[in-house]
């Protein structure tokens, strides 16, 4: 649905040039939630604001729906954007009209017959649950309610894709759940493409099927939700997902610990996660387990659980927990501090 | 007592301060109308012909502050002196009314492309962009996203105009356009009538108060925050 080829972007500035990205290319397809997650600076921004040209690439080429977007004419440009919507961190509605009004305003300027304003208006409000709040002006609308607005406002012109840069970014906790589930459902309900951008984990683990991990510019890996999470291979997606399974036990207690026994990580991925594994094992061999650290998250469709253990006894016992672990669809790594 | 000296003097002065604060509506009107059809426009070319915006052009963004500025610079009084014969050209006379006009717009106007500039470029920038991406036209987003989300900041800028305008137009009875403080210039000042004097002060403050506060009121309604 999406496809960025090999695109590059350098800004210049005064002092001097940004290679805000380098190369890039991603393929999103249609249907799914597509997130892309990347520390500050890392270009994310530039990348979405590529797809419907609000930032023109310097190099490569930009598809959407099978259309080339950087040879376009202006005119050809405008009916392409009208099928891609886009949400915004600062939601970007016009403060001096009421809600209704901010979605009407821009189907009447795309040319959208004004008998059916009101319709669309209103079927979209709902959508959203804000049908109560037509007549109401942004400012007397919380953060989350913003958002929702300004989601209704872009999928009343019915797009194929929807972008959304930082959309819950300014949204508390709570609030960021509300809108994620909103736009899950209209992912699932109206088959809409989405491509998100985040610095957030949680965001990405919650609604997307695919991820991208962006860093100075470049993609460093992509893949499916559930294998980035089960196996990161860059240290940078480590680190993102390390920041899920917080473990504040110090290196020191690590390793008195590791003389009587391994330290080990365990991976549960989907039906794995639901399993005593590790207490069947201690059960079945001459071990104690002691569990280090820990947690379980939710994936979009499985759960994802991580524990950090300690295996005290006989390293021949030990050693038939691993074995035991990896036949019940465990992953277990020692963990080691020689590199730290 | 005082009534019937209230009355004796608008018997004898009515006409006249009457006539002239006509002529001060007339003028401010009629110039403030043309000054907003050039000073809008030339707004909105300063803020679009910046770096970084839709029709981003270095020399003509140089060219208009370059003008602007020194336009600003000079004093209404010299202005009035200075223009006598591009007004002669215009309007075929440099006296009068309709010879005063001419001054006054090429002395507002500029003030006016200035005041909507910074009003205009309070729109945050994201809003514009949000209709970019949903494929708007420019000239669209210009009208109905810029300056609507302007009005308020519009509205207390042409009140600040106007104001400077009616100070402009103490002047015009240089050239024989009358008003309400050539009345006061006039009959106060050089016949020493200070009743007069009064009279068209206090009207000319009734007027700016009234003003302000209908700008005030207005572009209060106009914000919805
Ligand atoms: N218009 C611009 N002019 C110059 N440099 C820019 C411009 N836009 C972005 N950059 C630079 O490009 C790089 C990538 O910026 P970008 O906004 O895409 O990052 P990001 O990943 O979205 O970060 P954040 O999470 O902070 O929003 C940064 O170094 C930024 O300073
Ligand atoms: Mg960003």
């Amino acid at each position: 649905m999406i496809q960025l080829k090999k695109i590059s972007k350098t800004f210049h500035t005064k002092t001097k040039k940004v290679h805000a990205l380098k190369n890039v290319s991603l393929e999103v397809k249609k249907g799914e939630i597509f997130g892309v997650i990347g520390y500050s600076g890392a270009g994310k921004s530039t990348l979405i604001r590529c797809v419907n040209l609000l930032e023109k690439p310097t190099n490569g080429e930009v598809y959407v729906n099978g259309s080339k977007l950087n040879t376009m004419s202006a005119e050809q440009l405008r009916e392409t954007r009208k099928k891609i919507g886009m949400i915004f961190q600062g939601f970007h509605l016009l403060k001096t009209a009421t809600v209704f009004d901010n979605i009407a305003i821009p189907l009447k300027l795309t040319g959208v017959p004004k008998r059916e304003i009101p319709n669309r208006v209103q079927k979209y409000l709902a959508v959203v649950g804000l049908e109560d709040k037509q007549d109401v002006y942004p400012d007397q609308l919380s953060g989350g309610q913003k958002q929702r607005v300004a989601i209704a406002r872009a999928l009343s012109h019915e797009p194929e894709v929807l972008l959304s840069d930082e959309a819950t970014s300014a949204l508390d906790p709570e609030t960021t759940e509300s809108i994620l589930d909103l736009l899950a459902k209209i992912n699932r309900e109206f088959g809409i493409t989405i491509l998100l951008i985040t610095h957030e984990m949680h965001v990405i683990q919650k609604i997307c099927d695919r991820v991208a991990v962006m860093e100075n510019g470049e993609i460093i890996e992509q893949g499916n939700v559930i294998d980035l999470y089960s196996e990161p291979k860059q240290a940078t997606t480590k680190k993102f997902i390390n920041s899920l399974f917080p473990s504040d036990l110090p290196d020191e207690t690590l390793k008195e610990l590791q003389k009587r026994g391994p330290i080990i990580t365990l991976t549960f991925v989907g039906s794995s996660a639901g399993k005593p594994a590790l207490s069947m094992a201690s059960k079945k061999f001459d071990v104690h387990a002691n569990i280090l650290s820990g947690n379980i998250i939710q994936l979009k469709d499985k759960p994802f659980g991580r524990l950090i253990a300690h295996l005290e006894g006989e390293p021949e016992e030990t050693n038939k927990v691993r074995q035991f672990l990896a036949n019940e669809g465990v992953q277990v790594e020692e963990v080691s501090f020689d590199d730290n | 007592m005082i009534i019937s000296k209230v009355i004796a003097f608008f018997d004898k002065w009515g006409d006249v301060i009457w006539e002239a604060t006509l002529e001060t509506f007339q003028m401010g009107s009629i110039s403030l109308i043309i000054s907003v059809i050039i000073g809008l426009p030339l707004g909105i070319l300063l803020v679009l012909t910046r770096p970084g915006k839709s029709l981003e052009n270095k020399y003509i963004h140089f060219l208009l502050n370059i003008l602007i500025n020194i336009i600003r610079s000079i004093p209404f009084i010299i202005l009035l002196f200075l223009l006598l014969p591009f007004t002669k050209f215009i309007v075929g006379t440099s006296i009068g009314v309709k010879g005063v006009i001419v001054p006054l717009v090429v002395y507002t106007a500029p003030y006016i492309a200035r005041l909507m500039e910074s009003a205009l470029l309070e729109v945050n920038r994201g809003i514009l962009e949000a209709y970019e991406a949903m494929g708007i036209k420019t000239k669209d987003i210009i009208w109905h996203v810029m300056v609507r989300e302007a009005r308020p900041s519009i509205i207390l800028a042409l009140t600040i105009a106007i104001i400077g305008l009616i100070g402009a137009t103490a002047m015009a009875g240089l050239v024989g356009a009358g008003g309400l403080g050539d009345v006061a210039y006039r009959f106060g000042h050089l016949r020493y009538e200070l009743d007069v004097m009064y009279v068209s002060i206090v009207l000319l403050v009734v007027l700016i108060q009234v003003i302000q506060s209908i700008g005030n009121h207005l572009a209060a309604l106009l914000k919805k925050d």
